[in-house]
């Protein structure tokens, strides 16, 4: 069990460790690696590499295309048929590792408890898989009566050429229900945010706006990249219910096609997950004028700012008093919790290398109970992430990110709410902002270590120099990190834990990393003969 | 058992070529067996006098694992046995993967049976070694010699010097070596001494030139090779003569691929560019 680091008077210049960690790689790796690895200070520009290919051979973090449209955006949405082409595996694999849960109502369709899949074998790569797929959408409406059915492609579809898209147009024709096809093979892009916005582009062309319902409420809202992961989604909602604010649609935790279909009737979008989701907010807003903001419910005093936000932006003087209800009522069992966990576990040292959001949104959790984030950095998001929306004009378009269809996006003449816009207008001159996301690094200390695409040797080395006291990634990284006698903590599927958002989730929260890091557990990680000389015992025959 | 694959640019006249080399030696007495690895299935027509034979991957798709040799291996003419490996209709799946699949199911079914006494095995295979799977034959050593039918027309030869490319990845790594040079003659000026060239720059040699005579055309309307629709006529000859040399063929090279301006300089030289 490694001895602790007090960091009271600040953290530590990381120049040493980062070239200890680089001197490991070939010349010309260790080049482009150093780009990836920012000795952060909040009151510099500081450039970032991001989102580009990970180099051959080292064990990253990152997952596939296909894993991010099926698995994250797509997943969750509980009345679709997620139809997986491809070989077993990729379904298999992809079906519910993150426990997004739903909760659907009395009646209504819910499929995300099955794994589709046309289990593509050895035939249908040689003479082509179409007629198979046509045959499993039939198989699949003949037994659930759907009311969509999203295809997916794995590698193998866009090496052998099948059409998704042309098999969706007819069996939509067949069929009568809306199919849509993503061309989301798994080498499409750097990673799965490739996959996101895939997942986005085609949400947006085939879903968004096929119903024109009436309002039905005062304050009608989207919730943007919020994936409802051990229920998250649930917090949030039983929140806005109690605030009167009418959540028409979540993309896409605990959601349904049947509502994205409406969401293009809200008044604001609020974005949650800024790297999986701001493509939709951003095409909602071109062609429906509806604006949008960034929110985040990870953490009680974010909780608060953005119900504040909210409330601003409707500029409802009810709602207002209500938000502020909730906020006085929920903030002193926040504080009642937090006065008795925070003297156990302040000072402590936090490390998270996860997500596109997760990695900046849990830093506020940590904050509030006094632990200190040392490191971080994302498995998949873009500058922006990093640096702030404001880098987007200078981030390099590269072959990669070309290999992504880009929506033209005109105006919905009949639709476009130039309500909006001039209440935007309004709100922004007297200094309200809107699609403000600043990004992770101006959030964090000076001298904290910002690392991009972290791998396992540098994952070594960061916990070696850092000592941390608890390490926030995925399942891939969590026993490597036990092993070395840090506690890890999943932010992907939350170890079995949740809900983290809202107020009760921050109390969720802090229960947690109290019974996480406030035990001597861990200093009993190493077998007693690796630090004692000999071991002493006696032996007794019983005859 | 000699393993011989037989590549070239597409239309060039490998079946043609295969099939009546093939005849030559089975002629001679030797135990033949010809697999086709183009998804057309027309490698074996003329050994077969034409019936056109149920592929390896049509009998997979239609039966199941429960194939028996028998119902893919057919006999032909002077008892050679010809399989077609076969394949998805152009603009579908994957044709590679198919003769990799089919291939291996030959192998499984025991097609190479000792109790065969097969002496040469002839895979003839598709154009252009556009991807992997039509690679197979050279990889993991399921042909051993490479000879390539050319001509004098210039994309024949850039389409050879790009096989040899492959041939020279393949052999680094594995025991397949190029044979040679079949010259095809399309009847282009300076033809037989361009193409000796090109051999010799590849680090081989042209083993054969076959002539260009109609009578290959009129057998093959007749669904027959030449040596058994007009065994006396000099083009049989040449086919025998042709298997011959492969027979003596002793050989076998890491070819050395010709840089495009090299190409170009060849054919310059030989008076094609004017």
């Amino acid at each position: 069990m490694p001895k602790r680091r007090d960091y009271t008077n600040g953290l530590p210049d990381p120049s040493a460790l980062r070239d200890e960690i680089l001197k490991k790689y070939p010349p010309k790796i260790a080049k482009k690696r150093i780009k990836g690895m920012v000795i952060n200070d909040p009151n510099e520009d500081q450039e970032i590499m991001s989102n580009v290919r990970t180099i051959p051979g080292i064990i990253t973090q990152r997952g596939c295309t296909y894993a991010g449209c099926k698995g994250v955006v797509l997943g969750p949405t509980r009345d679709i048929i997620n139809l997986v082409h491809g070989p077993i595996g990729c379904s298999f694999y992809a079906w519910l590792t993150r426990r997004n849960q739903t909760r659907p109502l009395e009646g209504e369709d819910n499929y995300i408890t099955y794994s589709f899949s046309t289990d593509m074998q050895d035939s249908n790569i040689v003479f082509g898989g179409e007629a198979k797929l046509k045959e499993a959408v039939r198989e699949a409406y003949e037994i659930f009566k759907p009311k969509a059915i999203g295809i997916f492609s794995t590698c193998p579809v866009g090496l052998i050429g099948d059409d998704v898209h042309s098999v969706s147009r007819d069996m939509k024709a067949e069929l009568g229900i809306n199919i849509f096809g993503f061309s989301c093979e798994g080498y499409r892009g750097v990673s799965q945010s490739a996959g996101h916005h895939i997942a986005n582009n085609g949400v947006f062309k085939n879903v968004v706006g096929l119903n024109d319902r009436p309002r039905a409420g005062k304050f009608q809202v989207n919730l943007l990249g919020e994936y409802n992961i051990g229920g998250d989604a649930f917090e949030i909602e039983a929140l806005f219910e109690e605030a009167g604010i009418t959540l028409l649609s979540t993309f896409s935790g605990n959601s349904t096609i049947k509502s994205m279909e409406y969401s293009h009737t809200a008044d604001l979008n609020m974005v949650m997950c800024h790297r999986s989701i701001n493509y939709i907010a951003e095409m909602m807003e071109e062609k429906y004028g509806i604006p949008w903001i960034k929110v985040s419910f990870v953490g009680a005093t974010s909780t608060c700012k953005s119900l504040r936000k909210i409330a601003d932006y409707f500029g409802d003087a009810g709602l207002k008093a209500k938000v502020e209800e909730i906020i006085a009522r929920e903030m002193a069992k926040v504080e009642a919790v937090k006065a008795s966990v925070k003297p156990k576990v302040e000072g402590k040292l936090a490390m998270m290398f996860v997500g596109g959001s997760r990695a900046h949104h849990y830093q506020d959790l940590f904050t509030e109970l006094g632990i200190r984030t040392v490191s971080a950095g994302y498995e998949f998001a873009h500058r922006d992430d990093y640096e702030g929306r404001k880098v987007m004009p200078t981030i390099k378009i590269d072959a990669d990110s070309r290999n992504i269809e880009e929506l033209t996006i005109t105006k919905d003449e009949k639709l476009f709410r130039d309500d909006l816009v001039e209440k935007k207008a309004a709100l922004e001159s007297n200094g309200f902002e809107f699609k403000d996301y600043n990004g992770m690094m101006p959030d964090m200390a000076k001298n904290s270590l910002v690392i991009d695409d972290v791998n396992h040797w540098e994952t070594e080395k960061l916990i070696e120099f850092y000592k941390p006291d608890v390490f926030c990634a995925g399942i891939k990284e969590k026993y490597v990190v036990q092993k070395a006698g840090v506690p890890l903590k999943q932010l992907h599927s939350y170890d079995y834990g949740g809900p983290y958002t809202c107020f009760d989730g921050a109390i969720n929260f802090y229960v947690e990393m109290e019974r996480m890091l406030a035990t001597n557990i861990w200093k009993m990680i190493d077998a007693p003969w690796k630090n004692e000389s000999e071991l002493v015992g006696s032996l007794t025959i019983d005859a | 058992m000699r393993k011989i694959a037989i590549y070239g640019k597409g239309g060039i006249g490998k079946s043609t070529t295969t099939q009546n080399t093939v005849a030559g030696l089975a002629e001679a007495g030797f135990n033949v067996m010809v697999v086709g690895c183009d998804p057309k299935a027309d490698s074996t027509r003329l050994l077969l006098g034409g019936l056109a034979q149920k592929t390896v991957l049509d009998t997979l798709r239609e039966e199941g694992e429960d194939i028996d040799l028998e119902d893919v291996v057919k006999p032909g003419y002077g008892g050679t046995r010809c399989v077609e490996s076969g394949g998805p209709e152009p603009g579908v799946g994957c044709a590679g993967r198919g003769i990799i699949t089919s291939i291996n199911l030959l192998e499984q079914l025991g097609a190479w049976d000792e109790k065969f006494k097969i002496d040469y095995t002839f895979y003839d295979v598709l154009g252009d070694v556009v991807c992997g799977g039509f690679a197979m034959p050279m990889r993991e050593g399921k042909a051993e010699e490479i000879y390539i039918v050319v001509s004098g027309e210039m994309m024949a030869m850039y389409a050879a010097n790009n096989i040899c490319k492959g041939i020279q990845k393949y052999a680094q790594a594995g025991v397949v070596r190029l044979g040679g040079l079949i010259c095809n003659s399309r009847k282009v000026d300076n033809e037989r001494e361009m193409i000796e060239e090109l051999a010799r720059q590849l680090g081989t040699k042209m083993i054969h030139f076959v002539p260009r005579d109609n009578m290959v055309q009129r057998a093959e309307i007749n669904r027959k090779t030449v040596i058994e629709f007009e065994p006396t006529h000099s083009q049989a000859d040449e086919y025998r003569a042709l298997s011959k040399a492969i027979n003596e063929n002793t050989n076998f090279v890491i070819p050395t691929p010709l840089a495009m301006e090299d190409l170009e300089t060849l054919l310059i030289d030989f008076g094609i560019a004017n």
